[in-house]
């Protein structure tokens, strides 16, 4: 699967680890040291404050420099996040985020670049950039807060809302099929994508975690609350009458079950597609168990289309984690080999020599 | 038997063919011997979009014209002395630029029934004395190349494919060329095909051969080196000086080069020509689309790249808002525009400079960006160490207008001496920059140089200086966000007056007028200077009085501008657009400069503007 240079162990993916270039803090750090003296300004009871709350207290277990850690945002409410996490952050325009982190992640591989969007920002007016990241697996981790409306607009259907949902823009319905997020980043060879939920801190700071770990692009969607245009969008997960039936906690290795007593799974059919079953019904060696590693993303892909539209069996967690070159290690390491092959002399001599060239003449 | 060597002081060639023909090779290779010789020259490729239009049609044709000389020119002339016509088509094309009495040299076995056909001609022109008012050489280029070819180990169509090593043989002899180059060059192009290396190195000496035995031709001509000054030269196309002046910025200034970049028409060879520099610590990364192109490169200028971002006029539309941003955050970031024919896709090889008042005020809101403007393919190497000068000084997006004429024409370049490039050293913050009345100290982003008026670039891994920045408008120091009305006031006109101040440290603008009687002035701005140069030649050579004043500054403008234009009675503008700057500089100086305007995707004739700059001058 490798190209090229795939003897060269300095900057191998999965031989470098996610962070080690990154330098690391002097002191120990708290939640604290990474807010802002800013006012937050989303609306109050937004899902938002839950994720920046997990984020900010999540950080200091990294234990980066803060000065090498960067937010870059695009346009929207989630947009606003880096204003509010004391460490450099740049809030950008709409869709662009990762391009913008693109080009700083690849020149600088000291800095943990991370992207802040939201469903319109990343799937509508920045889809383009969103999945030719991921496809480059440039070393960024992106958590797109996936709430199915554009908030900072007032209320219209977004890319990932519902068939026939009424906005603002939409008072007879939308007529636009939604994406899945996450079938779209394996779709587009992302080398990590998870899911998770802003009400559940634990399960949001351990995907942040396997996020973290993860050298190359990691995709984070986190179902996001929009308690002004579109609230309870996700309360089938949350509520505790409905989240065991409806939620499906992936774990490497675990056999995929959920319910209150484990009693919904899934086995594979005679045509291979996935088939829920009663547990109760089936040998347990049935069961499909989760392959987050699996270096074929029709497994992963399967289990992202679990869900339907009214949430039932919403898969949450690390759906893939593979390692694959990763595009910034990969033109560093064209870089170091120009250098070594091509560079003779100091840097005088040397640009004296492109700018003389072979074919030259004297006057005079 | 030797024939005779008679002296010329200049000529004009253009070669014309098929797109199929290599005949942008042919071009670049004749105009390699001629800079090897020490001539004056200047080039133009004129080539269709198509990568390979129909075969022998009229838009297939594909034409390159060169200029040398013993004395120095401007540009790459008007009328050919001579045409190489490699089918019916190019004839065709090319034959109303030629001047009575220009030599064809035809390929005659092009001109069949079929190929005259396809281009409209009902007799052939070679028989039919149309063509009585020139001197025609008929010859036979391919079945002479196939017969010279012949023993060597290739098909036919690869025999007839090197008939234009062939018409390179036979205009290197009858101009004089030194060879050893093109065959060396043949030599390493074709390393890995011992016969088909052969059979072109075969074909050039057989063209020369036949030129020196033949005698169609009784003389063959000879044109002196150029006096040019003292130095060590080398040609130089507009796109590599580009690259190349980037690269000397990049190491000048200590900054590492970042190019985000999309693949596009005319400007394609600025990202391939910095792709092969990665020794010198360049990143190359093509993007998925030009807006792609320019974040990536502002993402880079934020950690302290020297971010650069190369473009033609569609993508420059699709770049401006995030050279807004780049406005607003106040980033050095170099964007490139080799402008071509437009309006939308236009015509992608043809040049104009029409882009003018995009760069200007093609961004939403107030958003001032300096502009600069190379005024011939080596001036490229200057212009871009002047726009990263102004980018890293002031930290603001600069717009680097070149075109198509200068991307892919060339000329002989000086080389510079390394020690004798400026030195482009910019200081990134380090420390906090406030401080408060009881002591305590912080970092504000937006805290200006009192000169400058750049506020600090202040990359990320710099430990105290964490901040926040971004495209809402921010309060005066902090930085913070801020919707005051009195602050955006302030905000927006000290963005203006920072790239205003960029004005007192360019030179001002000189003035050419040898006779110092000129009541004309032409001012000119871009690759027009060439020919607006050229133009004011013949028209003084008439004894008419003119000055020429060219600007490479077009934002903001020299500081004595106004002045320079208050000192005429008539400022005449030629300009490849319907009058861009001439509506400048009417806003801003209240005088009635007349524009003399073409959009024919081709640069000025010197002829053509010669006559209305007599025109002018005798009103």
């Amino acid at each position: 699967m490798s190209t090229h240079g795939a003897d060269r162990p300095d900057t191998r993916a999965g031989r470098l680890g996610a962070l080690d270039l990154v330098p690391k803090a002097r002191d120990a750090q708290s939640a604290k040291d990474f807010k802002t003296d800013q006012e937050v300004r989303w609306c109050p009871g937004c899902g938002d404050y839950a994720i920046l709350a997990a984020v900010q207290s999540f950080m200091p277990e990294l234990g980066l420099a803060r000065e090498n850690i960067v937010f870059v945002s695009g346009i929207g409410c989630s947009s606003r996040f880096p204003y509010y996490m004391d460490t450099f952050g740049m809030h950008s325009i709409h869709g662009r985020a990762p391009a913008i982190a693109t080009g700083l992640a690849a020149s600088r591989p000291d800095l943990s670049v991370w992207v802040v969007t939201g469903d319109g920002d990343a799937l509508s007016i920045g889809g383009n950039h969103l999945i030719h990241a991921l496809r480059r697996n440039v070393n960024l981790k992106i958590l797109l807060f996936n709430n199915r409306i554009y908030g900072l607009t007032k209320g219209q259907y977004s890319p990932t809302s519902e068939l026939g949902k009424i906005t603002k823009s939409t008072p007879m319905g939308s007529l636009d099929a939604p994406f899945n997020p996450v079938s779209l980043a394996l779709g587009a060879e992302a080398s990590f994508v998870a899911r998770s939920i802003d009400s559940d801190r634990k399960h949001l700071t351990s995907v942040l975690r396997a996020a973290a770990e993860h050298r190359g692009t990691a995709l984070v969607e986190i179902y996001q609350n929009c308690n002004i245009f579109n609230d309870n969008a996700f309360e089938a997960l949350k509520d505790p009458e409905t989240r065991e039936d409806f939620t499906i906690r992936l774990e490497h290795g675990q056999p995929v079950r959920w319910g209150e007593q484990g009693q919904h799974a899934v086995v594979r059919a005679i045509d291979s597609s996935l088939k829920v079953v009663d547990s109760a019904d089936v040998d347990p060696s049935e069961i499909v168990v989760h392959d987050a590693h699996a270096e074929d993303p029709s497994h992963a892909f399967d289990l992202s289309r679990l869900a339907d539209q009214t949430l039932a069996r919403t898969p949450i967690g690390v759906f893939r984690a593979v390692d694959r070159p990763v595009y910034d290690d990969l033109m560093r390491a064209q870089l170091e080999e120009a250098a070594q092959t091509q560079g003779a002399g100091n840097a005088t001599d040397q640009l004296t020599g492109l700018l003389q060239g072979s074919d030259t003449w004297r006057v005079g | 038997m030797a024939k005779d060597v008679q002296q010329l002081d200049r000529v004009i060639i253009r070669f014309a063919g098929d797109s199929g023909d290599g005949m942008q090779l042919t071009g670049d290779r004749f105009t390699t011997e001629t800079a090897s010789f020490g001539n004056d020259l200047s080039t133009l490729p004129d080539f269709p979009a198509e990568i390979r239009a129909p075969a022998g049609t009229l838009p297939g044709v594909s034409a390159f014209q060169l200029h040398f000389a013993d004395h120095d020119i401007m540009t790459p002339g008007d009328r050919p002395d001579v045409l190489v016509a490699m089918n019916p088509a190019a004839l065709k094309a090319n034959l109303r630029d030629l001047p009575r009495g220009a030599d064809i040299i035809v390929n005659t076995d092009e001109f069949t029934k079929r190929n005259l056909a396809k281009v409209g001609y009902e007799t052939n022109p070679l028989e039919d004395d149309s063509l009585h008012a020139y001197n025609v050489h008929s010859i036979g280029l391919t079945s002479m190349t196939v017969e010279a070819l012949k023993g060597i180990a290739i098909t036919k169509k690869e025999a007839e494919r090197a008939k234009n090593m062939f018409a390179l043989g036979l205009l290197s002899w009858l101009y004089n060329r030194p060879t050893e180059g093109t065959i060396k060059f043949l030599e390493s192009k074709f390393a890995r095909n011992a016969a088909i290396m052969k059979a072109n190195i075969t074909a050039f000496n057989a063209g020369w051969n036949f030129g020196e035995t033949t005698e169609d031709f009784s003389v063959s001509y000879e044109v002196k080196p150029a006096a040019l000054p003292a130095g060590n030269y080398r040609n130089m196309s507009g796109n590599l000086a580009l690259a190349y002046g980037l690269v000397a910025a990049s190491q000048q200034s200590g900054l590492p080069l970042f190019l985000g970049s999309y693949p596009i028409t005319p400007a394609s060879d600025v990202l391939h020509e910095l792709s092969k520099h990665k020794r010198f610590g360049v990143r190359t990364f093509q993007a998925e689309d030009e807006i792609a192109a320019v974040g990536a490169a502002l993402g880079a200028a934020y950690g302290g790249s020297l971010a650069v971002t190369s473009t033609s006029g569609p993508g420059l539309a699709l770049k401006q808002e995030t050279i807004g941003l780049g406005v607003s955050l106040e980033l050095p970031l170099i964007v490139i525009d080799v402008q071509r024919a437009g309006p939308s896709t236009g015509m992608p090889t043809k040049t104009e400079q029409a882009d003018l008042l995009q760069a200007m005020f093609g961004r939403n809101g107030e958003a001032p960006v300096p502009i600069v403007a190379p005024r011939s393919p080596a001036d490229c190497f200057e212009t871009a160490l002047e726009a990263v000068r102004i980018a890293t000084t002031y930290r603001v997006p600069v717009i680097i207008l070149s075109d198509g004429y200068l991307a892919n024409g060339s000329e002989p370049w000086r080389i510079p001496d390394v020690e004798d490039l400026p030195d482009l050293r910019v200081p990134f913050a380090t420390e906090h920059n406030k401080t408060f009345e009881d002591g305590a100290t912080a970092f504000w982003p937006y805290l200006r140089d009192p000169e400058t008026l750049a506020r600090p670039w202040a990359v990320p891994g710099t430990a105290g200086l964490e901040h926040r920045i971004g495209g809402i408008e921010k309060a005066d120091g902090t930085g913070n966000i801020s919707y005051d009305p009195a602050n955006h006031d302030f905000m927006v006109r000290i963005r203006q007056a920072k790239v205003d101040g960029v004005a007192a440290t360019i030179p001002p603008l000189e003035v050419d007028d040898p006779s110092g009687r000129a009541r004309v002035l032409v001012l000119g701005w871009g690759s027009t200077y060439g020919p607006i140069g050229a133009a004011c030649r013949i028209v003084r050579a008439d004894g008419v009085d003119v000055a020429q004043a060219h600007l490479r500054h077009l934002n903001p403008f020299p500081s004595n501008l106004g002045e320079v234009l208050r000192g005429y009675d008539t400022v005449l503008v030629p300009e490849m657009n319907l009058g861009q700057l001439a509506m400048l500089v009417r806003a801003k100086f209240l005088v009635d400069a007349i524009g003399y305007n073409q959009v024919r995707g081709l640069p000025f004739s010197a002829e053509e503007l010669a006559s209305v700059i007599e025109e002018v001058a005798k009103r």
